[in-house]
């Protein structure tokens, strides 16, 4: 589903990234890892094409993503606050999402139905616009607008971050299951080695933008990633 | 520690993406504050002998003296629309080990040195020394002089007050523009003759130097004024954090019509109708459409047709050059969004463009009015509305793909007056005055409705070829896409 390629970003004389080939097939759980300035955002940024790559490409579903944006239609993203319009308010942003997503305001209503507990009735109906909800409840609002119209592959830069615990535990779930009823590919970032391993089927780690290991999941993944950072 | 906030706010200056963007405007800038301050010199030196040459009789001092309420209350608005307050963002610093008052009297200070307290300077102290040359006792020129630059920063720390205070309602110049008309209409009438009050009061300090303390004492007031409004607004709870407004939700379902826009028309309605700063360009549609009552019913304009073109622009393409010359930077806080949402660049700019001449063309309907003094003017504010729809539009979607500046819509918190500055209405300049030069040259070589045909054909090949020119738009716009990316994320 994703290709990159001799993919690489230098700022200057300084590479953030370079990965020689990575590839993430449809449906899978992607989890990625690494501490602060590892090149995990950078990563997601040219996936979306917010940046443009030093050397190499990414190909989403065999289009690459800079030269045509043919796979705007089936990719969602929800990176950080500043993918929300502050002054709408939830249920306006949604419309507009699932609107840009060919869904009607019925469709969104439908759909918005299954995250009642999610929201925990502090999103929908309240006489705010996005701007003025807490920083866990507009995390909560982009997650889920990144969710609209069934999206073919979502990204979702530090999801856990910022939410609260039961929301966290939440969430797990509603990934796992979205992985397993959908043919979804979910990439997702995380410094929780916990969540991750929890929620993803592999999981890449990166230092310095270089891929230092590439995991599939399993009963001693998450003592393997605590070594490996514990240093 | 004086300092360090001088050093921090270089660095700001110098480090955003803004500056090195804005170096032509700057130049500009620069050679509207020369022009400024030659005129202000002429005016210095040259009033002088032009009163002693008129009015032989009378003494020029007292002459001037006379005028100076109309010269403060000029400054007031002039500095209202035109200075920028200091803008901090104070909260990083609340909780260093630092006294607020150092804050607070930084700030104050620092607006002391503005460029608007220098100018008047430049006329005042020619003026001054004109009048040692004159044979007025030394201490009188020197006492004019010092009470004039009490004056003027009394007329800054006012201002400050006004601005800071109507920064927070609405129609943020709507104070000023009725604490100036009040003051202008009081004095007018000669209800309270303000212009013989501050005449006497300067012919007093003059004639007895000790009374210069009263301005004084009037300036240390305003500024202790100023200091415990500004002070109460370091709290985070109190001003620096943003209220919680109600949001009221609406459908807007008849933009339904505009088909695959429609989306980006309700936010960009949304965008205007929620966020204060967008929301003082729909009030000046009412200030643009009154602008003809200024020129129009003076006869002494009636000749001058090529004002209507002026005013014909102004009128029709307010909202554009007000709106538009910050497309894209309205969505900047969400940019990233828009660029990775299923999004066509084309419809997102398309829905700008209908907005805008939606507007203009409201707003020449609302315009109809004028034919009553004389239907050239009709004729020409639709010659200026077609030139609006042809070319200015155009030129305003194509220049904000040079657009490097972030908005930030969510902040409203105080010492933020962002925008509201001399550089927004430099912009539009060009979009005014090259339509009246296009008219003027068919104008005088042939005629009258042979120049009204020129703006109008002008603006119908901009659009005929609206798709033609969109696409290389949109073409400039994809070109410069991460560079706008990169910018809206800086903050400043």
């Amino acid at each position: 589903m994703i290709i990159a390629t001799e993919l690489s970003k230098k700022y200057g004389e300084n590479i953030v990234l370079n990965i020689e080939s990575l590839e993430i097939p449809k449906g899978q759980a992607f989890g990625l890892v690494g501490n602060n300035g590892a090149g995990k955002t950078t990563y997601f940024n040219l996936l979306l094409d917010l940046i443009k790559p030093t050397t190499g490409n990414v190909f989403n579903n065999e289009i690459q993503v800079n030269k045509s944006e043919d796979w705007k239609p089936f990719t969602a993203a929800f990176i950080d606050e500043s993918f929300l319009i502050g002054y709408l308010t939830p249920e306006e942003y949604f419309y507009f999402i699932g609107e840009l997503r060919g869904m009607n305001k019925a469709d969104i209503d439908t759909f918005l139905a299954q995250f009642t507990e999610i929201f925990n009735d502090e999103i929908l109906g309240g006489k705010k616009y996005l701007r003025d909800l807490s920083k866990g409840n507009q995390k909560k609002a982009g997650i889920v607008a990144a969710l609209i119209g069934n999206p073919e592959v979502i990204v979702l830069d530090e999801p856990f971050a910022n939410l609260d615990p039961t929301t966290q535990i939440r969430l797990k779930k509603l990934l796992r299951d979205l992985t397993k009823n959908s043919k979804a590919t979910i990439l997702i970032s995380s410094h929780d080695l916990g969540h991750v391993t929890e929620v993803c089927e592999r999981i890449v780690v990166l230092d310095k933008g270089n891929i230092v290991k590439d995991i599939k999941t399993s009963e001693e993944t998450l003592k393997e990633l605590e070594a490996y950072f514990s240093v | 520690m004086i300092k360090h906030f001088l050093n921090f706010e270089w660095k700001q200056f110098f480090r955003s993406s803004y500056w090195q963007k804005s170096i032509a405007l700057n130049i500009l800038l620069g050679f509207f504050a020369l022009y400024m301050i030659l005129s202000f010199l002429v005016l210095g030196v040259a009033i002088y002998p032009l009163l002693k040459k008129e009015y032989p009789e009378s003494d020029p001092l007292i002459i001037v003296n006379g005028f100076l309420f109309y010269w403060f209350l000029a400054d007031l608005v002039m500095r209202f629309f035109l200075q920028k307050l200091p803008v901090m963002n104070v909260k990083p610093f609340l909780v260093l080990p630092l006294k607020r008052s150092k804050i607070v009297n930084y700030v104050l200070q620092k607006s002391a040195l503005s460029f608007f307290n220098f100018l008047p300077l430049f006329a005042v102290i020619p003026f001054g020394v004109v009048l040692i040359f004159e044979d007025y006792s030394l201490t009188t020129a020197l006492i004019w002089m010092l009470t004039m630059v009490v004056f003027s920063l009394i007329i800054n720390f006012v201002n400050f007050i006004i601005e800071s205070k109507s920064a927070e309602t609405e129609l943020s110049f709507l104070p000023i523009i009725v604490i100036a008309t009040a003051l202008f209409a009081l004095n007018y009438f000669e209800i309270v003759s303000f212009s013989k009050l501050v005449a006497s009061a300067m012919n007093a300090i003059t004639e007895n130097p000790f009374l210069v303390t009263v301005p004084i004492l009037v300036l240390i007031g305003v500024y202790l004024a100023n200091f415990s409004i500004l002070k109460q607004k370091l709290y985070i709870d109190s001003s620096l954090k943003a209220k919680t407004e109600i949001a009221n939700t609406s459908n807007l379902e008849w933009t339904k019509k505009f088909g695959s826009i429609a989306p980006f028309l309700q936010l960009d309605l949304k965008l205007l109708w929620r966020n204060k700063r967008p929301r003082s360009s729909i009030f000046i549609l009412a200030i643009g459409l009154l602008y003809g009552l200024f020129f129009y019913p003076n006869p002494m304009y009636s000749d001058l047709e090529w004002l209507y073109v002026f005013v014909g622009v102004f009128v029709t393409g307010i909202f554009m050059i007000n709106f538009g010359q910050f497309i894209p930077a309205w969505d900047s806080g969400y940019y990233k969004l828009l660029m990775s949402q299923n999004i066509k660049y084309k419809e997102y700019l398309n829905s700008k463009y209908t907005l805008m001449i939606m507007v203009s063309i409201i707003m020449f309907v609302l315009s109809i009015p004028y034919v009553y003094f004389g239907w050239k003017i009709l004729a020409v504010h639709f010659a200026a509305l077609i030139y609006n729809l042809g070319i200015n539009v155009y030129i305003l979607l194509y220049a904000g793909s040079f657009n490097r500046k972030k908005i930030d819509l969510t902040q409203r918190a105080a010492f933020n007056y962002q925008g509201t500055g001399a550089v927004q209405w430099l912009v539009g300049f060009p979009l005014l005055f090259i339509p009246v030069g296009i008219f003027l040259i068919p104008y005088f070589t042939i005629g009258f409705e042979a120049a009204v045909a020129t703006l109008i054909i002008l603006g119908v090949i901009g659009i005929v070829f609206h798709q033609k020119i969109m696409s290389s738009i949109v073409k400039k716009y994809h070109s410069s896409k991460y560079k706008m990316i990169s910018a809206f994320e800086q903050n400043n």
